[in-house]
Protein backbone atom coordinates (compact mmCIF):
# COMPACT_ATOMS: atom_id res chain seq x y z
CA UNK A 1 0.00 0.00 0.00
CA UNK A 2 1.31 3.41 -0.95
CA UNK A 3 0.90 5.85 1.93
CA UNK A 4 0.02 9.55 1.79
CA UNK A 5 3.51 10.41 2.99
CA UNK A 6 5.02 8.63 -0.04
CA UNK A 7 3.07 10.85 -2.42
CA UNK A 8 4.01 13.94 -0.45
CA UNK A 9 7.68 12.94 -0.52
CA UNK A 10 7.63 12.52 -4.30
CA UNK A 11 5.93 15.90 -4.67
CA UNK A 12 8.44 17.55 -2.33
CA UNK A 13 11.35 16.03 -4.29
CA UNK A 14 9.92 17.22 -7.61
CA UNK A 15 9.33 20.69 -6.14
CA UNK A 16 12.91 20.83 -4.84
CA UNK A 17 14.33 19.68 -8.18
CA UNK A 18 12.44 22.39 -10.03
CA UNK A 19 13.46 25.01 -7.48
CA UNK A 20 17.10 23.97 -7.79
CA UNK A 21 16.69 24.06 -11.56
CA UNK A 22 15.57 27.67 -11.46
CA UNK A 23 18.50 28.80 -9.34
CA UNK A 24 21.29 26.63 -10.75
CA UNK A 25 20.38 26.87 -14.43
CA UNK A 26 22.40 29.69 -16.04
CA UNK A 27 22.18 28.65 -19.66
CA UNK A 28 18.72 28.26 -21.07
CA UNK A 29 15.47 30.11 -20.50
CA UNK A 30 13.38 27.23 -21.83
CA UNK A 31 14.68 25.03 -19.02
CA UNK A 32 13.50 27.74 -16.62
CA UNK A 33 10.00 27.53 -18.09
CA UNK A 34 10.11 23.75 -17.76
CA UNK A 35 11.09 24.08 -14.11
CA UNK A 36 8.11 26.37 -13.47
CA UNK A 37 5.84 23.80 -15.10
CA UNK A 38 7.35 21.05 -12.97
CA UNK A 39 6.71 23.08 -9.81
CA UNK A 40 3.01 23.31 -10.65
CA UNK A 41 2.86 19.58 -11.37
CA UNK A 42 4.44 18.83 -8.01
CA UNK A 43 1.70 20.87 -6.38
CA UNK A 44 -0.88 18.92 -8.37
CA UNK A 45 0.42 15.63 -6.97
CA UNK A 46 0.06 17.11 -3.49
CA UNK A 47 -3.52 18.16 -4.11
CA UNK A 48 -4.57 14.85 -5.63
CA UNK A 49 -2.93 12.82 -2.87
CA UNK A 50 -4.62 14.87 -0.15
CA UNK A 51 -7.90 14.78 -2.02
CA UNK A 52 -7.79 10.98 -2.29
CA UNK A 53 -6.81 10.33 1.31
CA UNK A 54 -9.27 12.90 2.72
CA UNK A 55 -12.09 11.56 0.54
CA UNK A 56 -12.85 15.11 -0.58
CA UNK A 57 -13.11 16.13 -4.25
CA UNK A 58 -12.18 19.82 -3.80
CA UNK A 59 -8.49 19.17 -4.33
CA UNK A 60 -9.04 17.40 -7.65
CA UNK A 61 -11.16 20.28 -8.91
CA UNK A 62 -8.41 22.67 -7.90
CA UNK A 63 -6.00 20.62 -10.03
CA UNK A 64 -8.12 21.17 -13.14
CA UNK A 65 -7.87 24.91 -12.60
CA UNK A 66 -4.13 24.73 -12.01
CA UNK A 67 -3.64 22.80 -15.25
CA UNK A 68 -5.64 25.41 -17.17
CA UNK A 69 -3.76 28.32 -15.64
CA UNK A 70 -0.44 26.56 -16.26
CA UNK A 71 -1.31 26.33 -19.96
CA UNK A 72 -2.07 30.07 -20.10
CA UNK A 73 1.12 30.78 -18.20
CA UNK A 74 3.21 28.71 -20.59
CA UNK A 75 1.68 30.59 -23.53
CA UNK A 76 2.65 33.96 -22.08
CA UNK A 77 6.08 32.71 -21.05
CA UNK A 78 6.88 31.44 -24.54
CA UNK A 79 5.55 34.65 -26.12
CA UNK A 80 7.88 36.70 -23.93
CA UNK A 81 10.70 34.32 -24.82
CA UNK A 82 10.13 34.95 -28.53
CA UNK A 83 10.16 38.73 -27.99
CA UNK A 84 13.36 38.44 -26.01
CA UNK A 85 15.00 36.20 -28.63
CA UNK A 86 14.22 38.71 -31.39
CA UNK A 87 16.16 41.37 -29.47
CA UNK A 88 19.11 39.34 -28.24
CA UNK A 89 19.39 36.40 -30.67
CA UNK A 90 20.02 34.23 -27.62
CA UNK A 91 18.03 32.75 -24.75
CA UNK A 92 20.96 32.50 -22.38
CA UNK A 93 19.92 33.45 -18.84
CA UNK A 94 23.29 35.10 -18.20
CA UNK A 95 22.57 37.74 -20.86
CA UNK A 96 19.62 39.10 -18.90
CA UNK A 97 21.77 41.82 -17.37
CA UNK A 98 20.77 45.08 -19.05
CA UNK A 99 18.78 46.15 -16.00
CA UNK A 100 20.91 46.55 -12.92
CA UNK A 101 21.98 49.18 -10.44
CA UNK B 1 -24.53 16.46 -3.32
CA UNK B 2 -27.14 19.19 -3.66
CA UNK B 3 -26.62 22.14 -5.95
CA UNK B 4 -27.50 25.53 -4.46
CA UNK B 5 -28.32 28.19 -6.98
CA UNK B 6 -25.69 30.94 -6.53
CA UNK B 7 -26.72 34.52 -5.95
CA UNK B 8 -25.41 35.92 -9.22
CA UNK B 9 -26.34 39.53 -8.42
CA UNK B 10 -23.50 39.78 -5.89
CA UNK B 11 -20.99 39.30 -8.71
CA UNK B 12 -22.62 41.96 -10.88
CA UNK B 13 -19.53 44.24 -11.03
CA UNK B 14 -17.34 41.33 -12.17
CA UNK B 15 -19.88 40.30 -14.79
CA UNK B 16 -20.16 43.84 -16.13
CA UNK B 17 -16.42 44.10 -16.38
CA UNK B 18 -16.06 40.75 -18.13
CA UNK B 19 -18.83 41.62 -20.59
CA UNK B 20 -17.31 45.00 -21.35
CA UNK B 21 -13.83 43.48 -21.81
CA UNK B 22 -15.24 41.21 -24.51
CA UNK B 23 -17.09 44.08 -26.15
CA UNK B 24 -14.04 46.37 -26.12
CA UNK B 25 -11.81 43.60 -27.47
CA UNK B 26 -14.11 43.11 -30.48
CA UNK B 27 -15.06 46.76 -30.95
CA UNK B 28 -11.40 47.75 -31.03
CA UNK B 29 -10.89 45.63 -34.16
CA UNK B 30 -13.19 47.98 -36.08
CA UNK B 31 -11.70 51.19 -34.73
CA UNK B 32 -9.00 52.96 -36.74
CA UNK B 33 -5.93 54.43 -35.06
CA UNK B 34 -7.50 57.89 -35.21
CA UNK B 35 -10.61 56.79 -33.37
CA UNK B 36 -8.71 55.00 -30.61
CA UNK B 37 -10.08 57.51 -28.14
CA UNK B 38 -13.33 55.51 -28.30
CA UNK B 39 -11.56 52.48 -26.81
CA UNK B 40 -10.09 54.70 -24.13
CA UNK B 41 -13.46 56.23 -23.25
CA UNK B 42 -15.14 52.82 -23.21
CA UNK B 43 -12.46 51.62 -20.78
CA UNK B 44 -13.09 54.53 -18.44
CA UNK B 45 -16.87 54.10 -18.77
CA UNK B 46 -16.50 50.41 -17.87
CA UNK B 47 -14.75 51.31 -14.65
CA UNK B 48 -17.44 53.87 -13.81
CA UNK B 49 -20.17 51.28 -14.46
CA UNK B 50 -18.38 48.73 -12.31
CA UNK B 51 -18.08 51.31 -9.54
CA UNK B 52 -21.82 52.00 -9.68
CA UNK B 53 -22.57 48.27 -9.57
CA UNK B 54 -20.18 47.79 -6.66
CA UNK B 55 -21.83 50.62 -4.75
CA UNK B 56 -25.22 49.01 -5.45
CA UNK B 57 -24.30 45.54 -4.11
CA UNK B 58 -22.28 47.00 -1.26
CA UNK B 59 -23.87 46.65 2.15
CA UNK B 60 -22.80 46.73 5.73
CA UNK B 61 -23.50 43.01 5.91
CA UNK B 62 -21.37 40.13 4.81
CA UNK B 63 -22.85 38.05 2.02
CA UNK B 64 -21.52 34.80 0.58
CA UNK B 65 -22.29 33.32 -2.82
CA UNK B 66 -21.08 30.66 -5.27
CA UNK B 67 -21.00 27.98 -2.59
CA UNK B 68 -18.88 30.08 -0.26
CA UNK B 69 -16.23 30.86 -2.87
CA UNK B 70 -17.22 34.50 -3.20
CA UNK B 71 -17.74 37.11 -0.51
CA UNK B 72 -19.05 40.66 -0.40
CA UNK B 73 -17.95 42.43 2.76
CA UNK B 74 -16.93 46.03 3.44
CA UNK B 75 -13.27 45.21 2.85
CA UNK B 76 -14.01 43.70 -0.58
CA UNK B 77 -16.28 46.55 -1.68
CA UNK B 78 -14.02 49.33 -0.45
CA UNK B 79 -10.95 47.75 -2.02
CA UNK B 80 -12.77 47.41 -5.33
CA UNK B 81 -13.87 51.05 -5.28
CA UNK B 82 -10.32 52.21 -4.65
CA UNK B 83 -9.01 49.87 -7.34
CA UNK B 84 -11.39 51.43 -9.90
CA UNK B 85 -10.37 54.92 -8.85
CA UNK B 86 -6.65 54.20 -9.00
CA UNK B 87 -6.95 52.35 -12.32
CA UNK B 88 -8.97 55.16 -13.88
CA UNK B 89 -6.32 57.67 -12.88
CA UNK B 90 -3.59 55.33 -14.14
CA UNK B 91 -5.29 54.96 -17.56
CA UNK B 92 -5.84 58.71 -17.77
CA UNK B 93 -2.16 59.34 -17.00
CA UNK B 94 -0.96 56.85 -19.57
CA UNK B 95 -2.95 58.17 -22.55
CA UNK B 96 -0.54 60.81 -23.82
CA UNK B 97 2.49 58.65 -22.99
CA UNK B 98 1.03 55.83 -25.07
CA UNK B 99 0.21 58.11 -28.02
CA UNK B 100 3.77 59.46 -28.12
CA UNK B 101 5.25 55.97 -28.12
CA UNK B 102 2.97 54.30 -30.61
CA UNK B 103 1.53 52.05 -27.90
CA UNK B 104 -1.95 53.58 -27.96
CA UNK B 105 -3.71 50.34 -28.84
CA UNK B 106 -6.70 48.39 -27.65
CA UNK B 107 -4.55 45.64 -26.12
CA UNK B 108 -3.19 47.97 -23.48
CA UNK B 109 -6.65 48.84 -22.20
CA UNK B 110 -8.02 45.30 -22.48
CA UNK B 111 -5.06 43.90 -20.55
CA UNK B 112 -5.46 46.66 -17.98
CA UNK B 113 -9.12 45.78 -17.54
CA UNK B 114 -8.42 42.04 -17.19
CA UNK B 115 -5.89 42.95 -14.51
CA UNK B 116 -8.62 44.96 -12.78
CA UNK B 117 -10.95 41.96 -13.08
CA UNK B 118 -8.30 39.78 -11.48
CA UNK B 119 -7.96 42.25 -8.63
CA UNK B 120 -11.75 42.28 -8.15
CA UNK B 121 -11.89 38.48 -7.97
CA UNK B 122 -9.01 38.60 -5.50
CA UNK B 123 -10.78 41.20 -3.38
CA UNK B 124 -13.96 39.12 -3.21
CA UNK B 125 -12.26 35.73 -2.91
CA UNK B 126 -13.37 33.53 -0.10
CA UNK B 127 -11.64 30.25 -0.88
CA UNK B 128 -8.11 29.26 -1.79
CA UNK B 129 -9.33 28.51 -5.32
CA UNK B 130 -10.75 31.97 -6.04
CA UNK B 131 -7.73 33.60 -4.42
CA UNK B 132 -5.45 31.68 -6.77
CA UNK B 133 -7.53 32.36 -9.88
CA UNK B 134 -7.81 36.09 -9.12
CA UNK B 135 -4.10 36.33 -8.48
CA UNK B 136 -3.21 34.55 -11.71
CA UNK B 137 -5.58 36.64 -13.81
CA UNK B 138 -3.93 39.73 -12.36
CA UNK B 139 -0.37 38.47 -12.76
CA UNK B 140 -0.75 37.10 -16.29
CA UNK B 141 -2.21 40.41 -17.49
CA UNK B 142 0.63 42.33 -15.86
CA UNK B 143 3.35 40.12 -17.42
CA UNK B 144 1.89 40.88 -20.83
CA UNK B 145 1.56 44.59 -20.08
CA UNK B 146 5.21 44.87 -19.01
CA UNK B 147 6.28 43.21 -22.26
CA UNK B 148 3.86 45.20 -24.41
CA UNK B 149 6.52 47.46 -25.82
CA UNK B 150 8.00 44.98 -28.22
CA UNK B 151 10.64 47.30 -29.68
CA UNK B 152 12.30 47.75 -26.31
CA UNK B 153 14.92 45.23 -25.30
CA UNK B 154 14.73 46.45 -21.70
CA UNK B 155 10.99 45.89 -21.50
CA UNK B 156 11.38 42.34 -22.83
CA UNK B 157 14.00 41.60 -20.21
CA UNK B 158 11.88 43.12 -17.45
CA UNK B 159 8.86 41.09 -18.54
CA UNK B 160 10.87 37.86 -18.59
CA UNK B 161 12.27 38.47 -15.12
CA UNK B 162 8.83 39.38 -13.80
CA UNK B 163 7.33 36.31 -15.40
CA UNK B 164 9.87 33.81 -14.06
CA UNK B 165 9.90 35.18 -10.52
CA UNK B 166 6.15 35.78 -10.47
CA UNK B 167 5.36 32.28 -11.69
CA UNK B 168 7.72 30.84 -9.10
CA UNK B 169 5.99 32.89 -6.38
CA UNK B 170 2.60 31.61 -7.53
CA UNK B 171 3.89 28.04 -7.39
CA UNK B 172 5.19 28.60 -3.84
CA UNK B 173 1.84 30.04 -2.83
CA UNK B 174 0.08 27.03 -4.36
CA UNK B 175 2.37 24.62 -2.54
CA UNK B 176 1.44 26.36 0.69
CA UNK B 177 -2.24 26.20 -0.24
CA UNK B 178 -1.98 22.46 -0.90
CA UNK B 179 -0.51 21.97 2.59
CA UNK B 180 -3.26 24.04 4.21
CA UNK B 181 -5.84 22.04 2.27
CA UNK B 182 -4.21 18.79 3.35
CA UNK B 183 -4.17 19.80 7.01
CA UNK B 184 -7.76 21.05 7.16
CA UNK B 185 -9.56 19.22 4.33
CA UNK B 186 -11.29 22.30 2.95
CA UNK B 187 -10.65 25.23 0.61
CA UNK B 188 -13.15 27.63 2.20
CA UNK B 189 -11.42 30.30 4.28
CA UNK B 190 -13.84 30.26 7.21
CA UNK B 191 -13.93 26.46 7.32
CA UNK B 192 -10.14 26.51 7.40
CA UNK B 193 -10.32 28.98 10.29
CA UNK B 194 -12.74 26.77 12.21
CA UNK B 195 -10.77 23.59 11.53
CA UNK B 196 -7.55 25.23 12.74
CA UNK B 197 -9.30 26.63 15.84
CA UNK B 198 -10.66 23.20 16.74
CA UNK B 199 -7.15 21.86 16.50
CA UNK B 200 -8.14 19.23 13.97
CA UNK B 201 -5.40 20.38 11.59
CA UNK B 202 -1.88 18.99 11.94
CA UNK B 203 0.04 21.92 13.29
CA UNK B 204 3.36 21.00 11.68
CA UNK B 205 1.79 20.74 8.23
CA UNK B 206 -0.03 24.02 8.84
CA UNK B 207 3.15 25.88 9.77
CA UNK B 208 4.94 24.33 6.80
CA UNK B 209 2.13 25.54 4.54
CA UNK B 210 2.12 28.97 6.18
CA UNK B 211 5.81 29.48 5.39
CA UNK B 212 5.20 28.85 1.70
CA UNK B 213 2.12 31.10 1.70
CA UNK B 214 4.19 33.83 3.28
CA UNK B 215 6.94 33.55 0.66
CA UNK B 216 4.34 33.79 -2.10
CA UNK B 217 2.59 36.79 -0.57
CA UNK B 218 5.88 38.60 0.11
CA UNK B 219 6.92 38.05 -3.53
CA UNK B 220 3.65 39.49 -4.80
CA UNK B 221 3.87 42.48 -2.47
CA UNK B 222 7.50 43.03 -3.36
CA UNK B 223 8.82 42.85 0.21
CA UNK B 224 12.44 42.04 1.06
CA UNK B 225 14.04 39.48 0.87
CA UNK B 226 11.79 38.61 -2.09
CA UNK B 227 12.07 41.99 -3.76
CA UNK B 228 14.66 41.25 -6.49
CA UNK B 229 12.15 41.68 -9.30
CA UNK B 230 10.78 45.05 -8.17
CA UNK B 231 13.57 47.46 -9.27
CA UNK B 232 14.24 45.66 -12.55
CA UNK B 233 10.59 45.46 -13.55
CA UNK B 234 9.81 49.05 -12.55
CA UNK B 235 12.87 50.23 -14.44
CA UNK B 236 12.40 48.19 -17.59
CA UNK B 237 8.64 48.48 -18.03
CA UNK B 238 7.16 51.43 -19.95
CA UNK B 239 6.55 54.17 -17.36
CA UNK B 240 2.77 54.10 -17.76
CA UNK B 241 2.78 50.36 -16.99
CA UNK B 242 5.08 50.90 -14.02
CA UNK B 243 2.63 53.46 -12.71
CA UNK B 244 -0.25 51.00 -12.95
CA UNK B 245 1.81 48.09 -11.62
CA UNK B 246 2.94 49.96 -8.53
CA UNK B 247 -0.47 51.24 -7.47
CA UNK B 248 -3.64 49.15 -7.77
CA UNK B 249 -2.06 45.64 -7.59
CA UNK B 250 -0.53 46.55 -4.21
CA UNK B 251 -4.06 47.03 -2.86
CA UNK B 252 -5.01 43.63 -4.26
CA UNK B 253 -1.91 41.98 -2.77
CA UNK B 254 -2.77 43.54 0.58
CA UNK B 255 -6.24 41.97 0.46
CA UNK B 256 -4.68 38.64 -0.53
CA UNK B 257 -2.58 38.81 2.61
CA UNK B 258 -5.52 39.78 4.83
CA UNK B 259 -7.68 36.97 3.44
CA UNK B 260 -5.01 34.33 3.91
CA UNK B 261 -3.62 35.39 7.26
CA UNK B 262 -6.49 37.11 9.04
CA UNK B 263 -9.59 35.43 7.61
CA UNK B 264 -8.21 31.90 7.29
CA UNK B 265 -5.38 31.55 9.80
CA UNK B 266 -6.01 33.88 12.75
CA UNK B 267 -5.14 31.01 15.10
CA UNK B 268 -1.57 31.07 13.79
CA UNK B 269 -1.23 34.83 14.38
CA UNK B 270 1.77 34.42 16.68
CA UNK B 271 3.61 32.45 13.98
CA UNK B 272 2.89 34.73 11.02
CA UNK B 273 3.38 37.85 13.09
CA UNK B 274 6.97 36.77 13.83
CA UNK B 275 7.63 36.07 10.16
CA UNK B 276 6.21 39.46 9.21
CA UNK B 277 8.51 41.20 11.70
CA UNK B 278 11.54 39.86 9.81
CA UNK B 279 10.10 40.71 6.39
CA UNK B 280 9.03 44.20 7.48
CA UNK B 281 12.40 45.07 9.08
CA UNK B 282 14.36 43.82 6.07
CA UNK B 283 12.08 45.74 3.68
CA UNK B 284 12.33 49.00 5.57
CA UNK B 285 16.10 48.78 6.00
CA UNK B 286 17.03 47.49 2.55
CA UNK B 287 14.51 49.66 0.69
CA UNK B 288 15.58 52.90 2.30
CA UNK B 289 19.33 52.25 2.25
CA UNK B 290 19.60 51.02 -1.34
CA UNK B 291 17.32 53.79 -2.63
CA UNK B 292 20.00 56.32 -1.62
CA UNK B 293 22.41 54.85 -4.15
CA UNK B 294 20.00 55.03 -7.09
CA UNK B 295 20.47 57.57 -9.87
CA UNK B 296 17.51 56.37 -11.91
CA UNK B 297 14.29 57.78 -10.50
CA UNK B 298 12.20 54.73 -11.42
CA UNK B 299 14.61 52.48 -9.54
CA UNK B 300 14.66 54.92 -6.64
CA UNK B 301 10.88 54.87 -6.46
CA UNK B 302 10.97 51.06 -6.68
CA UNK B 303 13.21 50.81 -3.62
CA UNK B 304 11.13 53.43 -1.87
CA UNK B 305 8.10 51.24 -2.69
CA UNK B 306 9.80 48.27 -1.01
CA UNK B 307 10.27 50.32 2.15
CA UNK B 308 6.65 51.50 2.02
CA UNK B 309 5.53 47.87 1.83
CA UNK B 310 7.64 47.26 4.93
CA UNK B 311 5.72 50.00 6.74
CA UNK B 312 2.44 48.52 5.55
CA UNK B 313 3.44 45.14 7.00
CA UNK B 314 4.02 46.78 10.39
CA UNK B 315 0.28 47.37 10.58
CA UNK B 316 -0.56 43.78 9.68
CA UNK B 317 1.93 42.20 12.07
CA UNK B 318 0.34 43.93 15.04
CA UNK B 319 -2.54 41.42 14.51
CA UNK B 320 -5.21 43.81 15.80
CA UNK B 321 -8.17 45.25 13.85
CA UNK B 322 -6.69 48.73 14.35
CA UNK B 323 -3.45 47.50 12.83
CA UNK B 324 -5.22 46.02 9.79
CA UNK B 325 -7.13 49.28 9.32
CA UNK B 326 -3.85 51.21 9.53
CA UNK B 327 -2.27 48.88 6.97
CA UNK B 328 -5.27 49.26 4.66
CA UNK B 329 -4.96 53.01 5.02
CA UNK B 330 -1.27 52.74 4.20
CA UNK B 331 -2.00 50.65 1.11
CA UNK B 332 -4.45 53.25 -0.22
CA UNK B 333 -2.14 56.14 0.62
CA UNK B 334 0.78 54.38 -1.01
CA UNK B 335 -1.28 53.77 -4.16
CA UNK B 336 -2.13 57.48 -4.37
CA UNK B 337 1.45 58.61 -3.72
CA UNK B 338 2.89 56.07 -6.11
CA UNK B 339 0.57 57.31 -8.86
CA UNK B 340 1.93 60.79 -8.23
CA UNK B 341 5.55 59.63 -8.03
CA UNK B 342 5.58 57.86 -11.39
CA UNK B 343 3.40 60.57 -12.91
CA UNK B 344 6.36 62.89 -12.27
CA UNK B 345 8.30 60.80 -14.77
CA UNK B 346 5.38 60.84 -17.22
CA UNK B 347 5.01 64.62 -16.96
CA UNK B 348 8.70 65.14 -17.68
CA UNK B 349 9.00 62.65 -20.51
CA UNK B 350 8.24 63.36 -24.14
CA UNK B 351 8.66 61.55 -27.41
CA UNK B 352 12.09 59.92 -27.46
CA UNK B 353 12.97 61.07 -23.94
CA UNK B 354 12.11 59.01 -20.87
CA UNK B 355 13.20 61.44 -18.13
CA UNK B 356 14.10 58.62 -15.78
CA UNK B 357 17.48 59.93 -14.59
CA UNK B 358 17.57 62.13 -11.51
CA UNK B 359 19.73 64.68 -13.36
CA UNK B 360 16.88 65.23 -15.86
CA UNK B 361 15.03 67.05 -13.09
CA UNK B 362 17.73 69.66 -12.47
CA UNK B 363 16.35 73.17 -12.14
CA UNK B 364 12.81 72.13 -12.94
CA UNK B 365 11.54 75.00 -10.82
CA UNK B 366 12.76 77.50 -13.42
CA UNK B 367 11.05 75.63 -16.22
CA UNK B 368 7.67 75.08 -14.57
CA UNK B 369 7.18 76.33 -10.99
CA UNK B 370 3.71 74.80 -10.60
CA UNK B 371 4.81 71.28 -11.53
CA UNK B 372 7.89 71.64 -9.35
CA UNK B 373 5.65 72.57 -6.41
CA UNK B 374 3.39 69.54 -7.00
CA UNK B 375 6.45 67.27 -7.09
CA UNK B 376 7.53 68.84 -3.81
CA UNK B 377 4.20 67.83 -2.23
CA UNK B 378 4.49 64.25 -3.45
CA UNK B 379 8.09 63.84 -2.34
CA UNK B 380 7.39 65.36 1.10
CA UNK B 381 4.37 63.09 1.43
CA UNK B 382 6.46 59.99 0.63
CA UNK B 383 9.06 61.13 3.14
CA UNK B 384 6.31 61.43 5.75
CA UNK B 385 6.43 65.17 6.42
CA UNK B 386 3.32 66.51 8.20
CA UNK B 387 0.67 67.60 7.31
CA UNK B 388 0.81 65.61 4.04
CA UNK B 389 -0.93 62.31 3.56
CA UNK B 390 2.12 60.07 3.92
CA UNK B 391 2.72 61.31 7.45
CA UNK B 392 -0.70 60.12 8.70
CA UNK B 393 -0.20 56.71 7.15
CA UNK B 394 3.17 56.27 8.87
CA UNK B 395 1.72 57.59 12.12
CA UNK B 396 -1.18 55.12 11.96
CA UNK B 397 1.00 52.03 11.51
CA UNK B 398 3.48 53.16 14.16
CA UNK B 399 0.61 53.74 16.60
CA UNK B 400 -0.62 50.23 15.82
CA UNK B 401 2.70 48.61 16.71
CA UNK B 402 3.19 50.77 19.79
CA UNK B 403 -0.25 49.62 20.97
CA UNK B 404 1.00 46.01 20.99
CA UNK B 405 4.28 47.08 22.62
CA UNK B 406 6.74 46.51 19.77
CA UNK B 407 8.75 49.53 20.89
CA UNK B 408 12.08 48.61 19.26
CA UNK B 409 10.30 48.11 15.96
CA UNK B 410 8.65 51.51 16.22
CA UNK B 411 12.00 53.19 16.94
CA UNK B 412 13.58 51.42 13.98
CA UNK B 413 10.73 52.45 11.68
CA UNK B 414 11.08 56.10 12.70
CA UNK B 415 14.88 56.04 12.30
CA UNK B 416 14.70 54.59 8.83
CA UNK B 417 12.00 56.98 7.71
CA UNK B 418 14.56 59.68 8.55
CA UNK B 419 17.10 57.85 6.37
CA UNK B 420 14.41 57.69 3.68
CA UNK B 421 13.80 61.42 3.92
CA UNK B 422 17.35 61.93 2.64
CA UNK B 423 16.72 60.67 -0.89
CA UNK B 424 13.30 62.28 -1.21
CA UNK B 425 14.77 65.61 -0.17
CA UNK B 426 17.60 65.08 -2.64
CA UNK B 427 15.04 65.05 -5.47
CA UNK B 428 13.64 68.33 -4.15
CA UNK B 429 17.14 69.82 -3.95
CA UNK B 430 17.78 68.82 -7.55
CA UNK B 431 14.49 70.36 -8.67
CA UNK B 432 14.94 73.64 -6.82
CA UNK B 433 18.67 74.31 -6.46
CA UNK B 434 20.53 72.62 -9.29
CA UNK B 435 21.28 74.46 -12.52
CA UNK B 436 18.96 73.32 -15.30
CA UNK B 437 20.69 71.43 -18.11
CA UNK B 438 18.05 72.48 -20.61
CA UNK B 439 15.98 75.65 -20.77
CA UNK B 440 13.11 74.60 -22.94
CA UNK B 441 9.75 75.13 -21.32
CA UNK B 442 8.02 72.03 -20.00
CA UNK B 443 4.79 71.35 -21.90
CA UNK B 444 3.02 68.18 -20.80
CA UNK B 445 -0.34 67.29 -22.37
CA UNK B 446 -3.17 69.21 -20.76
CA UNK B 447 -5.06 66.21 -19.33
CA UNK B 448 -1.82 64.86 -17.89
CA UNK B 449 -1.02 68.17 -16.24
CA UNK B 450 -4.50 68.62 -14.77
CA UNK B 451 -4.64 65.11 -13.32
CA UNK B 452 -1.12 65.44 -11.94
CA UNK B 453 -2.03 68.66 -10.14
CA UNK B 454 -5.27 67.10 -8.86
CA UNK B 455 -3.30 64.06 -7.65
CA UNK B 456 -0.80 66.18 -5.75
CA UNK B 457 -3.52 68.41 -4.30
CA UNK B 458 -5.32 65.26 -3.13
CA UNK B 459 -2.18 64.29 -1.23
CA UNK B 460 -2.26 67.70 0.43
CA UNK B 461 -6.03 67.89 1.09
CA UNK B 462 -6.40 64.34 2.41
CA UNK B 463 -3.41 65.14 4.59
CA UNK B 464 -5.15 68.20 6.03
CA UNK B 465 -8.33 66.21 6.68
CA UNK B 466 -7.13 62.67 7.40
CA UNK B 467 -10.10 61.45 9.48
CA UNK B 468 -12.57 60.69 6.68
CA UNK B 469 -10.32 58.23 4.85
CA UNK B 470 -9.16 56.68 8.14
CA UNK B 471 -12.74 56.14 9.30
CA UNK B 472 -13.54 54.49 5.99
CA UNK B 473 -10.62 52.10 6.44
CA UNK B 474 -11.65 51.28 10.00
CA UNK B 475 -15.19 50.48 8.85
CA UNK B 476 -13.72 47.63 6.78
CA UNK B 477 -12.38 45.88 9.86
CA UNK B 478 -15.26 46.02 12.31
CA UNK B 479 -16.34 42.47 12.95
Amino acid sequence: MIELSDYLTVAAILFSISMAGIFINRKNLIILLMCIELMLLAVNINFIAFSHFLGNADGQIFVFFILTVAAAEAAIGLALLVVLFRHRQTINVATLDELRG
Amino acid sequence: MNFIHPQFSLALPEMILLGMISIILIADLFISDKGRVVTYLMTQATLVLAAIATAAVMGADVALSFNGHFIIDPLASLTKLFIYLVSMVAFAYSRSYLIERDMYRGEYFVLGLTAVLGMMVLASAHSLLTLYLGLELLSLSLYAMVGLRRDSSQAAEAAMKYFVLGAMASAMLLYGMSMIYGATGTLNLWEIRDAVAEGSGHSLVLIFGLVFLMVGVAFKLGAAPFHMWVPDVYHGAPTSVTLFLSSAPKLAAFVLMIRLLVDALPALASAWSDMLVIIAVLSIVLGNVIAIAQLNIKRMLAYSGISHIGFLLLGVLSATPEGYAAAFYYAIVYAIMSLGGFAMVLVMSRQGFEADELSDYAGLNERSPIIALMMLFIMFSMAGVPPLLGFWAKLAVIQAIVAVEYYQLAVLAVLFSVVGAFYYLRVIRIIYFDKPTERRELKPANDLKVIFIANAMLVLLLGLFPESLMNLCQSAFIY
